[in-house]
């Protein structure tokens, strides 16, 4: 019964781990989110394995329905065409291999064997259920379950209003000072043009008042 | 105290090999004579026209995010579901703000028109 | 699992699954990959509180709505994050985050 637990710890081990290293690796990013979503599963998995059950299927509700459907949305809203010679890691990624890889052999790896943590001799089958989860919601833990409500709407309207677009005027990139010094200096002979923007600055030199009222009234 | 995750493993095992197994077969035992026409990509019968390289919309991104809020509703009332008749009235009453506060969020999503195909 | 797996096996993998996102969310340009590496992050925490939770206190429930709790701050997290994604690509028409340096001294 020990074998098959540790060959099943081990499968799951090697599946969390591979997919993490093609998460990090893969080229295309679809396939990066594909291998997130395998990770994922490994986790819940080990989960089950942990007799964390609620857990398990918390981890296969939020995270695979949820966090990668919105990261796969991502990436298809954020496409463009890439070209092959352009790097998919920075300049520094060597450095950041090295130090990755001392933090794991030289700080973690040791501390984890030279600590002694307290472990029961005679661990009890655990079970905490839902039932149990709900009696410690409404009883001890009652007030972290309404700041993450809390929490969650103002995540979801930060977000709404980041990611919304204006329909009327595109939101044009805030100029840096030392652009707006320029485009104030070169204004007076022509009109300044510039090609890196999709929408140029114009309005910025001549500015118009938001159409916000009606638009507000539309939408509701 | 696994022994309820024999018949799982048994059942995955079952849903993995029914549609890879035929898959096998098939590629063992079909002739391959590829065209351009055969390789061609199918789109209902119509030429293909453009890249498939498209810009989607951000609707699509503001439905993912209304779902987020019922996903996580979905996680926190199902053990206070199971719970809820030991616990009576008083657990309800945090459970209707909790599910106040997180409507609230949707009928921001809804006044703001997210919710709006454009 | 107890008895078969100790749990320092378990708080190695959990580490090493905190380094490989690590190194994800440091070295890759792609503002959605930095964000993914830290998912990888988050995960490995969560691994190591319900490694504890098991090991440690197995008749208390805290420590899995800890990790309820991460997952649920994780979901908002990537919300915020990928909307923030969206809106640098609307603005700079890219998505690699060392072309977004306009704030660059």
């Amino acid at each position: 019964m020990d074998l098959v637990v540790q060959i099943m710890f081990g499968v799951t081990g090697l599946l969390i781990l591979g997919a993490a290293f093609m998460v990090v690796s893969v080229r295309n990013i679809i396939h990066a989110a594909l291998w997130l979503i395998t990770c994922f599963f490994g986790i819940a998995m080990l989960y089950l394995l942990l007799q964390a059950e609620f857990l398990a299927i918390v981890q296969i509700l939020l995270y695979i329905g949820a966090v990668a459907v919105l990261v796969l949305f991502a990436v298809m809203l954020t496409r463009q065409i890439d070209d092959p010679d352009e790097p998919v890691l920075f300049q520094r990624w060597r450095s950041t291999l090295l130090i990755t890889a001392i933090l794991f052999a030289a700080v973690l790896v040791p501390t984890i064997y030279n600590h002694n943590w307290l472990i029961f001799a005679d661990p009890q089958p655990a079970f905490a259920g839902p039932r149990e989860l709900g009696f410690a919601f409404m009883n001890a833990y009652l007030l972290p379950f309404q700041i993450a409500a809390v929490l969650l709407l103002a995540a979801l309207v930060g977000a709404i209003i980041i990611a919304m677009e204006d329909q009327e005027q595109r939101r044009v990139r805030v100029l840096t000072l030392a652009e707006e010094v320029a485009l104030r200096g070169e204004r007076e002979p022509s009109p300044p043009t510039r090609p890196a923007n999709p929408q140029p600055a114009s309005s910025s030199s001549n500015p118009t008042p938001p159409p916000a009222p009606e638009q507000a009234g539309e939408g509701a | 105290m696994y022994d309820n995750y024999v018949f799982l493993g048994l059942f995955l095992i079952a849903a993995i090999s029914f549609p890879v197994l035929p898959l096998i077969v098939a590629r063992l035992i079909r002739p391959k004579r590829p065209t351009p026409i055969k390789q061609s990509t199918y789109e209902c019968g119509l030429e293909v026209i453009g890249d498939f390289h498209v810009q989607f919309k951000i609707q699509y991104y503001l439905y993912a995010l209304a779902f987020v809020i019922f996903d996580i509703e979905v996680v926190f009332l199902y053990p206070w579901a199971v719970a809820y008749p030991e616990l009576g009235m008083p657990a309800l009453f945090a459970m209707l703000i909790f599910l106040a506060i997180l409507a609230f969020s949707l009928v921001y999503d809804w006044r703001k028109g997210a919710l709006e195909w454009i | 699992m107890i008895s078969a797996v100790p749990l320092e096996w378990v708080l190695i993998l959990a580490s090493g699954l905190f380094c490989v996102g690590l190194f994800g969310a440091l070295s890759r340009r792609h503002a959605v990959s930095m964000l993914m590496g830290i998912e990888l992050m988050l995960n490995a925490v969560n691994i190591n509180l319900v490694a504890f939770w098991r090991y440690t206190q197995p008749d208390e429930v805290g420590g899995m709505i800890f990790a309820l709790f991460v997952i649920v701050v994780a979901a908002a997290e990537a919300a915020v994050g990928l909307a923030m994604a969206i809106a640098i690509y609307r603005t700079w028409q890219t998505v690699n985050v060392d072309s977004v340096d306009s704030l660059r001294g």
